[in-house]
């Protein structure tokens, strides 16, 4: 059982910083003046109505899009806008994905400690020893030499996790990562990431688990229509929401 | 039969030519044309529009017509190359635009998601194609390129038409001096089907050493 958190300090850094964020498909505004601060080893749940913005907000803040105004810093220093220095950023900023997304042509480990190997030029031997750390911690050992195609999509979604963290990110993005899984492998993920929540990562998490929101986020965020409407503590929100849409939302939820 | 096994030493060498066309011609269109698919999908836009145009060009023109101008039109601006070489190079640069859309194709079977992974644990475009992209789409470009090469031997007959003396040249000539049109066809026939069973053989085997776990 993961020991309980410690709440994170007003006073700790801040880490992520978005201030009066932007962003459009086309003429579909998808992002509208969005201000969001993530503090080092803090938790922050992202949540909101399909298609409100909580999947393009995660990837504006590794550039895997780009913002059309406003401004994003991580650690107080603007996201290089491409080449070296971007790829520099990216290595830094983790992220799991709803769809796993394992290199299929890999095993497991290979996996693990590619990037560490080919973008931060560890010597294989290191990269694998903490791979295996790795997966002993999300409880994979034994399958260091399957490959992605052999695993349950909780395995996948562990391993997509060791992953994330075998480059020693200073943050974690999280994108729904229990949506594709069937409801038995649901627990085993959210374990892990409960855990590494305990740990002092700071993540930021796009899900619809309230039980892992209420049992790890430091703050939810809500967002409608590319806005955030409320954010507060996860006991705040869920017991006392102070909107219409926000108290909608959450009916539809828990109904299910 | 026995005026072409008289000649024996005259086919041998038409078969020496043809296997020499195909072979020099099939690796320089397969390395140009993995150069053309990469300038395809790269994010530099003159990159891509070169490719574009390149592939449209080559590929929308007929082999011949490339052969003709090649070896009849260059000279004419003062170029004056080897037969051979100029006759391989116009047929090397024609099926580099097949190849790169083979290539292109076996990149597509690469799951987006995954590239998207890369590129968020701070892969560059090189290292994306180099351990990622290629590694994948290597296993689904084996077909397509096999028939590209099946399709690159066969027409490697066309050089005949502008005076190559390769197998198909040779057998014109056996047909036209010694009035033989059909064994000399059919001896023809039977290498040209040995060649490119071997390619298919080749195929086969590469397609089952670079299968993978899914
Ligand atoms: N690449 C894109 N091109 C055009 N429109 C896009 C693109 N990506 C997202 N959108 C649109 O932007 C809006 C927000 O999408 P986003 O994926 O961020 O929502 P979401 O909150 O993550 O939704 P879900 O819960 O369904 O994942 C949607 O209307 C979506 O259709
Ligand atoms: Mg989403």
């Amino acid at each position: 059982m993961p020991s309980p958190r410690t709440p994170v300090p007003d006073s700790a850094d801040v880490l992520v910083r978005l201030r009066g964020v932007h962003k459009s498909f086309g003429d579909h505004v998808v992002l509208r003046d969005v201000d969001l601060d993530v503090r080092s080893g803090e938790v922050v749940v992202l949540l909101g109505a399909s298609g409100s913005g909580k999947s393009t907000l995660c990837r504006c803040v590794n550039r895997l899009e780009t913002i059309d105004s406003g401004e994003i810093t991580i650690e107080g220093r603007a996201l290089p806008s491409e080449g070296r220095e971007l790829a520099r950023l990216r290595a830094d900023v983790g992220m799991v994905f709803q769809s796993f997304n394992l290199f299929g042509h890999r095993s497991v480990l290979d996996n693990i400690t590619l990037a560490p190997v080919k973008v931060r030029g560890v010597a294989r031997r290191e990269a694998a020893d903490r791979a295996r750390e790795l997966l002993t911690r999300v409880g994979l050992a034994h399958k260091a030499q399957a490959y992605p195609g052999e695993l349950s999509g909780g395995q996948q979604q562990r391993v997509a996790i060791a992953r994330a963290l075998a480059m020693n990110p200073k943050l974690i993005l999280f994108d729904e990562p229990t949506s594709a899984l069937d409801p038995e492998m649901i627990n085993e993920v959210l374990d892990v990431m409960t855990e590494l929540a305990a740990d002092g990562m700071t993540m930021l998490v796009v899900t619809h688990e309230m039980g892992f929101a209420r049992r790890a986020a430091d703050r939810v965020v809500f967002l409608d229509q590319g806005r955030i409407l409320e954010t507060g503590t996860p006991g705040s929100f869920f017991d006392a929401p102070r909107t219409d849409r926000a108290r909608d939302f959450l009916s539809k939820i828990l109904s299910h | 039969m026995s005026t072409i096994f008289a000649h024996g030493g005259q086919l041998a060498h038409g078969v020496l030519l043809t296997m020499l066309m195909t072979v020099l011609g099939f690796g320089c269109a397969l390395v140009a044309g993995v150069v053309l698919a990469v300038f395809h999908i790269s994010p530099v836009p003159p990159l891509h529009r070169l490719a574009v145009g390149y592939v449209a060009v080559f590929r929308n023109i007929p082999l011949l017509v490339w052969l003709v101008l090649f070896v009849f039109g260059l000279p004419e601006i003062g170029l004056l190359y080897p037969l051979f070489g100029t006759v391989t190079a116009a047929m090397a640069l024609y099926w580099a635009a097949f190849i790169c859309e083979a290539v292109r194709s076996g990149i597509r079977t690469v799951p987006p998601g995954q590239i998207e992974a890369a590129r968020a644990l701070g892969f560059g475009f090189s290292q994306l194609l180099r351990h990622l992209v290629l590694p994948q789409a290597v296993r689904s470009m084996v077909q397509p390129l096999g028939t590209v090469f099946i399709a690159l031997t066969l027409n490697t007959s066309l050089a005949a038409a502008v005076g190559v003396r390769e197998l198909t040249g040779e057998t014109q000539f056996f047909t036209i001096t010694y009035d033989i049109p059909i064994p000399a066809f059919a001896v023809t026939t039977a290498i040209y089907v040995l060649i490119t069973l071997a390619g298919g053989l080749l195929t086969g085997r590469l397609e089952r050493k670079l299968a993978f776990k899914r």
